[in-house]
């Protein structure tokens, strides 16, 4: 069976790919989008600590015997509370200057650790085999589905939601979004912004560890594998709107089936499609699909 | 005078390299409602946000109930019990007009319930779920007003709560005003319309240059318009 000449076996084949690489841009741009609605900071550091993320999965294998489900639980945690920790010592102190010097910061930080990294683990990749609940697949009959994909896709979805729900719906929320606009204002009501905002990085952080554990059984462990994804990321960033939640969810899974989509038909543009759609985003509409026109 | 709920002596306050405040002195009783009077940039505004502890550097001393407030930061100082309405009224915009009424933590009890505050604001109960900012500028006011009474905050610092708004709602927050000193809050109101402060205040003071200069009691108003005429230019 083909549809416009293509067989429906790539086709499907293609638009899986492109929601796994989608939960991905998804994952790591909502964290972006949360830390810079708050802090003002652009956070460059996010694709070295997603990469520390599966690292952490790969350590506590290695050293503690630890498998796929604790990883996921402790390395949020761990690469949330490094993440604390650069906040309170470095971050903190740029809140109130041009974006560029968080950004700088933040870039040079991702350089030492991803140098760090590949200095001790060298840059061909780690193996991290996949948990033995979620081996094998379905065949649906016009497509063969890894089980594990299939996971990663709906439990990103979850975690994206989740996050959506928790900040557009809830009390914590509402500190959360007008903080974002008004966060000494905030703050003389009686809520500790300072507090909420280290948190909220540290929680930004963990989502990218989060998307590094999930990553880890598809696309090994290595020093650079944040380094390549991040830039797309950012991209993906650029199209969605810096700062808007379900801007960034939305782009994410769009962007990543636009991608698989192209390598479909034309594979030649395949990786620069995502490039293409950003430069067309910001001539026309500069503060991204779902962003607000600042 | 009965022990003041709030003492401010020789408050400086500073914004980066302008230095604002130059030793403000005044007090507020219990149940009080008080006015701070004075041309444009006299200092009214850096004074209520230096006691909320929101400019960037301030000296001296701010006791509230006897406890001393000049280094705390403000979300501490709100947890004693006092609230802040600002003049732009800080309506935020990501949020429905509900979730802007129920921001404010409840600080304390006797706070009033919500019930309560669309009582006073009836325009506000039909408006629960819309952005906070679609709300007319008089209704704003009444959410920014109506959203710190929750806290149980027993002090409330009000900055232009009548600031560009039409007659007939400037005359329904003069009513809240008296509603809420019969409730037993105590007022700090900045304002630019003295006549709107002769009637909801007790007493006046007047700030000149970041100093507090003079101080009017309500009742002796009249007595005192040719001074006042001349201290606020109009």
């Amino acid at each position: 069976m083909t549809i416009l000449g293509v067989p429906t076996q790539a086709l499907f084949g293609q638009l899986l790919i492109g929601l796994i690489n989608g939960a991905f841009y998804a994952l790591l741009s909502l964290g972006l989008s949360v830390i810079f609605g708050l802090l003002n900071i652009i956070n460059f550091t996010h694709g070295a600590q997603y990469m520390m993320g599966a690292f952490v999965a790969y350590f506590l294998l290695q050293w503690a015997g630890l498998g796929y489900w604790w990883a996921l639980l402790i390395a949020p945690v761990v690469v949330g509370i490094t993440g604390i920790v650069l906040e309170r010592t470095m971050l903190k102190r740029l809140y109130q200057l041009d974006h560029l010097y968080g950004l700088l910061l933040t870039f040079g930080f991702a350089l030492i650790i991803q140098g760090l990294f590949r200095h001790e683990y060298g840059s061909s990749g780690l193996p991290y085999s996949m948990p033995r609940e979620l081996a094998g697949g379905q065949n649906l009959g016009f497509m063969f589905l890894p089980n594990y994909r299939a996971w990663v896709i709906v439990f990103s979805l979850a975690v994206c939601l989740t996050t959506w729900y928790v900040i557009e719906r809830t009390r914590l929320g509402s500190y959360l979004r007008a903080a974002t606009e008004n966060p000494a204002l905030v703050q003389a009501f009686g809520i500790n912004v300072p507090r909420m905002i280290t948190l909220t990085y540290g929680f930004g952080v963990g989502l990218a560890a989060l998307a590094g554990v999930l990553a880890a059984p598809i696309y090994q462990v290595n020093p650079l594998m944040g380094a390549d994804l991040i830039i797309v990321v950012f991209a993906v960033v650029v199209i969605g709107g810096l700062g808007s939640i379900m801007g960034s969810i939305v782009t994410g899974f769009a962007l990543g089936v636009v991608e698989g989509f192209t390598k479909v038909f034309y594979p030649e543009a395949s990786n620069t499609v995502i490039f293409v759609i950003m430069a067309l985003v910001l001539l026309v509409r500069p503060s991204g699909l779902f962003g607000r026109a600042s | 005078m009965p022990e003041p709920l709030l003492e401010v002596r020789d408050l400086h306050a500073w914004y980066g390299e302008s230095h604002i405040l130059h030793g403000v002195d005044f007090e507020i009783g219990p149940g009080e409602m008080v006015t701070l009077l004075g041309r444009n940039g006299a200092g009214k505004t850096t004074t209520l946000k230096s006691i909320m502890g929101i400019v960037g550097r301030r000296r001296g001393s701010i006791r509230f109930e006897g406890r001393e407030l000049i280094d705390l930061p403000s979300n501490r100082i709100a947890r004693l019990g006092l609230a802040f309405c600002p003049e732009e009224r800080g309506i935020f915009a990501s949020l429905t007009v509900e979730e802007n009424l129920l921001l404010p933590p409840v600080v304390r009890p006797g706070g009033l319930g919500v019930d309560a505050i669309y009582g006073l604001f009836p325009n506000l109960r039909e408006r629960l779920r819309a952005g906070g900012t679609t709300l007319s500028g008089g209704e704003q006011q009444m959410l920014a007003i109506g959203r710190i009474l929750r806290t149980g905050a027993r002090l409330l610092l009000l900055d232009e709560p009548t600031e560009g708004l039409a007659p007939v709602i400037v005359q329904q927050i003069g009513v809240t005003l008296r509603r809420l000193k019969s409730e037993g809050f105590t007022v700090l109101l900045v304002e630019q319309n003295f006549r709107f402060a002769a009637t909801v205040a007790d007493r006046h003071y007047v700030m000149e240059h970041g100093r507090v200069v003079d101080m009017i009691p309500n009742g002796e108003l009249d007595a005192n318009m040719n001074k006042l005429h001349d201290y606020l230019g109009v």
